[in-house]
């Protein structure tokens, strides 16, 4: 039995050197990659940041110290975009959340066909977002004789809506798209939420009175808290980055309405071949992506 | 209480039909608009009939086909991204299995590595990855679309999540079995990962098939040319017919529909344990 156990020890020593051995194989590969493609690239935007960078001339980097970031300051456009960017995401993150709790709630009782219904809340998920973006900007059409909204509208007796052609309700109509085709996934971190609540808990609020709605605010949304915080976290992280929607619908207009901080990098970046200057705007719109995650997350620990 | 549980059940299958009829219109929209003459399609858009298909017919695809390439345009696309996920399954796993069961310096590193860069917004430092691209000569080459995104710091997480609840017993065996770590990873943990495998397989092709802003920076040309850049394209190229760009929307959410009805399963239980676990 000990001779057993003292050889057990020798072979386990052998095993944690050819362990360290493979494990520096087995990390090998992602960490050059990781380096390479994350790290390095992440320490480059914050050199160009500083520098007076044209694409066309990579031969002539000059540094320019904060001359950047005093630009940006003084332009209208970069602040445009700020405004845009936090608009949409405080109006999509909200109303696309609701939305997602709203049906999931709706399939979460167990029914036969529910998961033709999931299936369906889930569809515009399956379909890419630059196919959802053409299709809207063909639905969304101001004229109510060839855009489905706009005759929609009429029919309900409503003044048809200008939607992507006036800067007013441009940047709406892209969260409402957005929020639509977003929902479903969203929806599917709820169900699962929804499953963790037990039933004790619900019998246990019905037996005390409770209807429905009691249930809703006293069982459901504090037992659905922690999944709650993941999907906002997740959903503001994902519409800080907006750029297909307004690429695809509105190349940013009309009047700006729809450039954001992520349309406003590429355009300055590789159509107006400012390098520098667009890694200054990559920069700010990073540290603002992380410290919105990062204090999200403190928020969250704290509870 | 029967009484109660019919008209529960009438409630509950009444209000989702509605609701999911209304939510899925503008699909239905699609489809049924990619079926129709151009001349219909516009027609009597303010009634319901609207969404049926009148004079049904394929030529609106029979014209994507003949206009643009597009079995290549999927062909590439499909190609890019099993490429991408095969390495990542391999790249990333065997990199989360050592943060999972290896002891090493720098171990708890890696570690607060990869979870703090799992939120890193790529947009930030598409610019210099697309220099980095230049400098290696890669722009419109299966390099630029494939490599910069094999190693994914989600990928390891999720990895490193599930080979944690391997009991360590079962590898002990293996190693008393004269398993080296390497082959012990390969022969034995591997085939009892299916779940996790499939469930990265599934969220990476919806990621990289939904790829716009990388594709857009660094093909150029048809050559290399993406699903999503070609229907992007195709929207703004003349004459500008609505059936054909409506077939062309239909006929790219294809490949992820037939992706979901074999990986739904893993998909759904992918999302929802990164919510849960959080």
């Amino acid at each position: 039995m000990i001779r057993r156990k003292g050889g057990f020890v020798v072979q386990k020593l052998v095993n944690k050197a050819s362990e360290r051995k493979a494990a520096y194989i087995f990390i090998f590969p992602a960490v050059v990659l990781l380096a390479a493609f994350l790290i390095y690239p992440s320490l480059q935007t914050i050199r160009y940041a500083f520098t007076d960078y044209n694409i066309m001339r990579p031969d002539r980097i000059v540094f320019c110290g904060l001359n950047n970031f005093i630009e940006l300051f003084r332009d209208k456009d970069f602040w445009i975009a700020v405004k845009n960017t936090l608009y949409f995401t405080v109006l999509v993150v909200p109303f696309q959340t609701v939305l997602a709790l709203a049906l999931a709630l709706l399939i979460s009782s167990r029914r036969k066909g529910v998961s033709i219904f999931r299936a369906a809340y889930f569809s515009p998920q399956v379909t890419s977002m630059v196919v959802v973006a053409i299709l809207w900007t063909v639905m969304y059409n101001s004229s109510p004789d060839s855009g489905l909204l706009n005759a929609l509208l009429v029919n309900l007796g409503l003044e048809p809506c200008g939607f992507l052609n006036d800067p007013d309700t441009a940047m709406n109509s892209i969260i409402f798209m957005s929020a639509w085709q977003g929902a479903g996934y969203q929806m599917m971190i709820f169900l699962a939420g929804l499953q963790g609540i037990s039933p004790e808990q619900y019998e246990a609020a019905s037996i005390d009175g409770a209807g429905k709605i009691a249930s809703f605010f006293y069982v459901t949304l504090p037992g659905l808290k922690n999944v709650i915080q993941y999907v906002v976290m997740i959903t503001v992280i994902q519409a800080m980055k907006l750029f297909t929607q307004p690429y695809v619908m509105t190349k940013g207009g009309p009047q700006n309405s729809t450039r954001t901080l992520v349309y406003y990098i590429y355009e300055q970046g590789f159509q107006k071949r400012n390098f520098g200057y667009a890694c200054a705007v990559a920069a700010i719109f990073f540290v603002i992506v992380i410290s919105l995650s990062l204090g999200m997350k403190k928020i969250i620990k704290a509870d | 209480m029967t009484k109660r549980k019919t008209l529960g059940n009438i409630v509950f299958y009444f209000g989702n039909t509605l609701v999911a009829l209304i939510f899925v219109s503008p699909l239905i929209w699609m489809i049924a608009s990619s079926l129709k003459p151009e001349a219909q399609i516009f027609k009597g858009l303010n009634s319901l009939s609207t969404f049926m298909p009148k004079d049904a017919s394929l030529n609106n695809y029979l014209e994507v086909f003949q206009r643009i390439n597009m079995w290549k345009f999927i062909g590439n696309s499909l190609f890019y991204v099993l490429v991408i996920i095969l390495l990542d399954l391999l790249v990333n796993s065997i990199c989360g299995y050592a943060l999972a069961k290896f002891e090493f310096k720098g171990k708890n590193l890696l570690l607060t590595l990869v979870i703090s860069l799992m939120v890193f917004p790529a947009e930030a430092i598409m610019l210099p990855m697309y220099r980095e691209m230049a400098d290696l000569g890669w722009i419109n080459s299966w390099a630029s679309l494939i490599v910069p995104f094999v190693a994914k710091c989600f990928s390891i997480y999720m990895f490193r999540q599930f080979f944690m609840d391997i009991p360590d017993e079962l590898l002990e065996a293996a190693s008393i079995d004269g398993c080296g770590p390497v082959k012990t990873f390969f022969n034995v943990v591997m085939p009892i990962s299916g779940t996790v495998y499939a469930t990265i397989f599934i969220l990476d092709f919806v990621a990289h098939w939904n790829d716009f802003m990388w594709p857009l920076l660094v093909v150029t040309g048809e050559e290399k040319r993406t699903i999503q850049l070609a229907i992007q394209t195709f929207f703004g190229s003349k004459p500008i017919n609505y059936g054909p760009i409506m077939a062309s929307l239909t006929i790219s959410a294809i490949p992820m529909l037939v992706m979901f009805i074999f990986l739904q399963k893993y998909y759904v239980e992918g999302i929802a344990s990164t919510g849960i676990k959080g």
